[in-house]
């Protein structure tokens, strides 16, 4: 028959384009290099590097007489004896970046394994979600900070609260797009899954879990960054160590360097993190990713 | 694979192959459906009856909106009926004091817009029923599965996610999957509604050579006339909301059928024998103007 002649036919052009692993990333990179995106992204920061340049330490306009200059601050980030303290060569660095990368991480794995969940079961049972779903809409516009001295009484230590306030603002947002998730799945596929023979059991593990997984890691990549957010606020408060600490103890101090130093290490390691989360949902949703690159994406 | 399973999966396909007559007979009597979306009562479908015959490819005709799909969510079990009773093989699916049939592996849907789980490759999507239901291991199933994408002509494409797919490769597999479980009646919601015309002959073809090899029971709802006559023993038309049984014509073309049977005489005669009744109703349907109903 006609058909299994189109289908052969079609598997040979599959087979004849089968590129490795490597030839791939190399191939992408050359068509990369040949767009302007990579050179407009570098003017990009070039131009923004100059107008601070210029701005803080040529100029010296008024408001950014303050603010550390680049020149100034590279030269101490870079220093291996650092006036202010605070550079690539001091150990300090790396342990206000790991106390805090530390608590991200306890913080965000307690939020995913109690929020995803909870909200695969709010989407999954109607009973579960009318009893839980008023309670989190209750308790989510509540700011995090309106629970730093709870949080400072209710838990002991500096580790604790800094911890528990970075998951408190982190589950809202897992459990939410997880729920979202659910309720996006199209009703097809569970009168398909249904047709098929499903028992509750199949139609949670292979329908509502896979089907829920885009808008849960659009969800953690959300999260991860709110609760860096939550932390940072959180060691300001209370706190001896981390990136947060490091901020509010170089304005207390009345030290600009060591603090914009702070700000754009988080702004890196709030990146990193958010990148992890991504590249995680990626290797898990490979379907998607298929999907999305014949769409050209 | 154990030599158990081995004999299983024979046994199976032995089924599948053999041309059978002898199961899925759909007998829907005075089956009524009331709508009540906002306290208005909509009657969506009102005493409509027809006796499918065991093996009969059944094309439902009727203009958008007529309720020929809530005749399918009805068989299926996705839908209750007010009134009236569905049986299939004398067993009664749903009726008084059981608004709802139970759903179940003997009627399976091939949906409008495709239902192939995108997080499951081609191969994945075909075991998942026997897998579920415990008819064979995760293995055997997958096995199975590759051996009949292979028979639809489909082999290369196990491996493949179905958004990497042709929307004719993914309907076909959808089929298979369907197959796979050996329902007794196969319902089609207008599967083909959203194909270019070159795309669906092909479709066509691929379906006529399963009904062929399989002789189940297929319920088939399009409002494609010339579709129906192609493929159906039987074209049932229906009337605009509230859904009726308006007319039936046999299609007595011999099978195996192919696309020459579309420039015949008899081909002609037969839609132009249906085409009042259908275009009829498409008038009324139109001059509602109303929003389909899920």
């Amino acid at each position: 028959m006609n058909n299994h002649a189109i289908a052969t036919t079609a598997g040979a052009d599959s087979k004849l384009a089968a590129p490795t692993r490597l030839s791939l990333t190399w191939y992408r990179l050359k068509k990369k290099l040949r767009t302007p995106t990579p050179y407009l992204m570098v003017l990009g920061l070039t131009l923004w590097m100059v107008t601070w340049w210029l701005f803080s330490e040529v100029w010296k306009l008024p408001r950014f007489e303050k603010m550390p200059g680049p020149v100034v601050l590279l030269k101490d980030w870079l220093a291996s004896e650092p006036f202010y303290g605070i550079s690539f060569f001091t150990e300090i660095y790396y342990e206000h970046i790991w106390i805090s990368t530390r608590r991200i991480l306890i913080a965000f794995a307690i939020a995913t394994g109690l929020g995803v969940p909870l909200g695969l079961f709010m989407g999954w049972s109607k009973k579960f979600k009318d009893y839980a779903f008023p309670i989190l809409e209750t308790l989510r516009p509540i700011p995090i900070l309106a629970w730093v001295p709870l949080a400072i009484l209710m838990f002991k230590g500096f580790e604790a609260p800094v911890i528990f306030l970075a998951t408190l603002a982190s589950l809202y947002v897992t459990t939410l797009n997880t729920l979202l998730g659910v309720e996006s799945i199209d009703e097809s596929y569970f009168r398909a899954a249904g047709c098929l023979g499903s028992k509750p059991r199949h139609v949670f593990f292979h329908i509502v879990v896979p089907g829920a997984l885009p808008f849960i890691f659009t969800g953690l990549q959300i999260s991860v960054g709110v609760a860096w957010f939550s932390l940072v606020a959180a060691e300001m408060v209370s706190g001896d160590y981390g990136l947060g600490y490091l901020i509010m103890q170089s304005y207390v101090n009345s030290v600009t360097v060591p603090l914009v130093i702070g700000m754009v290490t988080l702004g890196f390691v709030g990146w990193f993190t958010s990148a992890l989360v991504r590249r995680a949902g990626n290797l898990m949703m490979q379907w998607r990713v298929r999907a999305l690159a014949l769409e050209g994406r | 694979m154990t030599q158990q399973a081995a004999a299983k999966m024979q046994d199976m396909s032995a089924q599948v192959h053999t041309a059978r007559t002898t199961k899925g007979a759909l007998s829907i009597r005075n089956v009524t459906k009331i709508y009540d979306p906002e306290g208005v009562n909509i009657l969506a479908v009102d005493s409509c009856s027809m006796e499918v015959a065991p093996g009969e490819f059944c094309m439902i005709v009727g203009p958008s909106g007529c309720g020929k799909t809530t005749l399918l969510n009805a068989i299926a079990g996705f839908h209750s009926i007010t009134s009236g009773e569905i049986f299939l093989d004398r067993k009664l699916l749903c009726g008084p004091g059981k608004p709802t049939a139970a759903q179940g592996a003997d009627r399976i849907v091939v949906f409008q817009n495709g239902a192939l789980f995108p997080w499951k490759t081609l191969a994945q999507n075909v075991a998942y029923g026997p897998m579920v239901q415990g008819v064979l291991s995760k293995r055997d199933a997958l096995d199975k599965a590759h051996e009949m994408l292979a028979e639809a002509g489909l082999g290369e494409f196990g491996g493949k996610y179905p958004g990497e797919v042709s929307s004719g490769m993914a309907r076909r597999a959808e089929i298979v999957r369907a197959l796979i479980n050996n329902p007794k009646v196969l319902l089609l919601d207008e599967p083909y509604r959203a194909m270019d015309g070159l795309t669906k002959s092909i479709m066509h073809e691929a379906l006529l050579e399963v009904y062929d090899r399989t002789k189940v029971t297929i319920f088939f709802i399009t409002h494609d006339l010339e579709e129906a006559i192609f493929l159906g023993d039987r074209v049932y038309v229906l009337t605009t909301r509230p859904c009726r049984l308006k007319k039936v014509v046999n299609v007595d073309i011999p099978r195996p059928r192919n696309y020459e049977v579309l420039s015949s005489e008899q081909f002609r005669l037969l839609v132009e024998e249906t085409n009042d009744a259908v275009h009829e109703e498409a008038i009324k349907a139109f001059r509602l103007g109303e929003r389909e109903l899920a």
